[in-house]
């Protein structure tokens, strides 16, 4: 599964790891993820998000 | 006034004695726009000020150096309260280079002309050497913005922290055991609050890493400069990252014909019994600033509003998507308020909202229709009496 990049504050979101704080259990895939959520840093919905290279 | 941080290192920065509203943070207390000289075999400078103030900026730099023996003028921040001046200290500045991160640059480029600007772009963890001191750049991002950067000096164990630590605040004195240790903590709590409480993830992993510097003094960019209780003011912010809940319940309310503000003032009353803090303010006689700064470190909240238009008080709007857009985590709370015939609006929404914020609602909300009965008094009472008895959990300190 693809890790992807904030453009913004440079969060990484690891799929393996996924975001519990806001309700993504570990194993969810970026395209999974709802709309309505946002960075857990700086707040910025999923358009602002790249695939992590490397 | 003493300016003097360390030897060869200055303050010269603008005392704003009279501003009152930051981008709409009551700020009743004024700011300082810091800004910071360095001299050593090469003079750096350490931020701008706000555009109006530049001229003031620059000579104070020109009562300690000529404007051409400038090499460097690093930018923490983009935000124009640092580096509105930039354009003008650029230019007067002519052997200049600016020093910033990426980010910093292109969001710089996009405020300002900078077409004749001299560059150096610095990664996190590089350094530029100023002869016997050192430059070294931490990248911060969303320490408020995502280009934030702390600037720090290891030979004086100087950390320039940009926003972090600052507080709105204007003062005669410079350093924080000049002014009374309570204001001054107060203040930062309240910069904290109502600028950063959003960020409060990347504050704490950058707290972290700042915990790692040996650190002798804190320069932020806006109050006093910390010297003397560096522990207390880390302390704080170990609190305020996480949004701690104290001992404490805040009752908000707007009010059109007096019957939300007395289900507001029993649910109080039931609360007050209670080993807490409770607190009433009414969103049109208090500021958001200061609600902001207070809900901070509740434990619980009650918010009410009755129906206007099928909706609910615009004031009440304002305050509930200023509130929304801050992000204060570790909240319990309730809604209330009247209503006239519409079951949407009123308090049916201000609880739609409140659990968008993600507070934790422990209740349906309650709701009298135009005016509240002995009976639901006595139930606001009892919800302000159950959210007292959960805030008493919480230590005060």
């Amino acid at each position: 599964m693809k890790k992807y990049i904030c453009d913004v504050c440079g969060w990484i979101y690891d799929p393996e790891v996924g975001d519990p704080d806001s309700g993504l259990a570990p194993g969810t895939k970026f395209e999974d993820i709802p709309d309505d959520w946002e960075c857990p840093e700086c707040g910025v919905g999923k358009e602002d998000f790249s695939v992590l290279e490397g | 006034m003493n300016i003097t941080l360390k030897d060869g290192i200055d303050w010269v920065g603008y005392i704003d004695w009279t501003v009152r509203d930051f981008h709409g943070y009551k700020t009743e207390s004024g700011s300082t726009y810091n800004a910071y000289l360095i001299r050593d075999e090469k003079t750096a400078l350490i931020d701008a000020v706000k555009a109006p103030f530049v001229e003031k900026y620059l000579d104070h730099v020109r009562a300690l150096t000529d404007l051409e023996s400038i090499d460097y003028i690093v930018c923490n921040h983009a935000e124009p309260d640092h580096s509105g001046g930039l354009p003008v200290a650029m230019k007067a500045c002519s052997n200049a280079v600016l020093v910033c991160n990426a980010k910093c640059k292109g969001a710089l480029e996009k405020h300002y002309d900078t077409a004749d600007w001299k560059w150096q772009v610095v990664e996190d963890g590089e350094t530029i050497s100023l002869g016997k001191r050192t430059l070294s750049f931490i990248n911060t991002p969303m320490v408020h913005w995502p280009e934030s950067m702390f600037t720090y000096v290891p030979e004086d164990k100087l950390l320039f922290s940009m926003d972090a630590f600052g507080q709105h605040y204007a003062s005669a004195f410079r350093f924080d055991d000049e002014e009374p240790l309570d204001v001054i903590l107060q203040e930062a709590k309240a910069y904290y609050a109502n600028i950063v409480m959003l960020y409060g993830r990347p504050i704490a992993q950058t707290m972290e890493r700042a915990a790692e510097l040996e650190i002798e003094m804190i320069a932020p960019s806006h109050g006093v400069i910390w010297r003397s209780h560096i522990k207390e003011v880390f302390a704080a912010y170990q609190k305020y990252v996480v949004c701690k809940p104290r001992p404490k319940v805040i009752v908000l309310y707007a009010t059109m014909w007096k019957a939300t503000e007395q289900m507001a003032d029993a649910i109080l009353e039931g609360a007050q019994e209670c080993n807490v803090e409770a607190h009433l303010y009414n969103v049109d006689s208090t500021h958001m600033t200061r609600i902001a700064t207070e809900v901070l470190d509740c434990a619980a909240i009650a918010v009410g509003s009755p129906t206007l238009n099928n909706s609910i008080m615009p004031a009440m709007a304002g305050v509930l998507c200023y509130l929304s857009g801050l992000r204060p985590t570790q909240k319990q709370g309730f809604a209330f308020g009247s209503y006239g015939w519409s079951k949407r609006g009123g308090p049916t929404e201000i609880g739609q909202a409140m659990e968008a914020m993600k507070i934790e609602m422990v209740r349906e909300p309650i709701r009298a229709q135009y005016a509240p009965t002995p009976e639901i008094l006595e139930e606001c009472r009892e919800a302000g009496r159950a959210m007292g008895q959960y805030a008493e959990q919480f230590p005060a300190e």
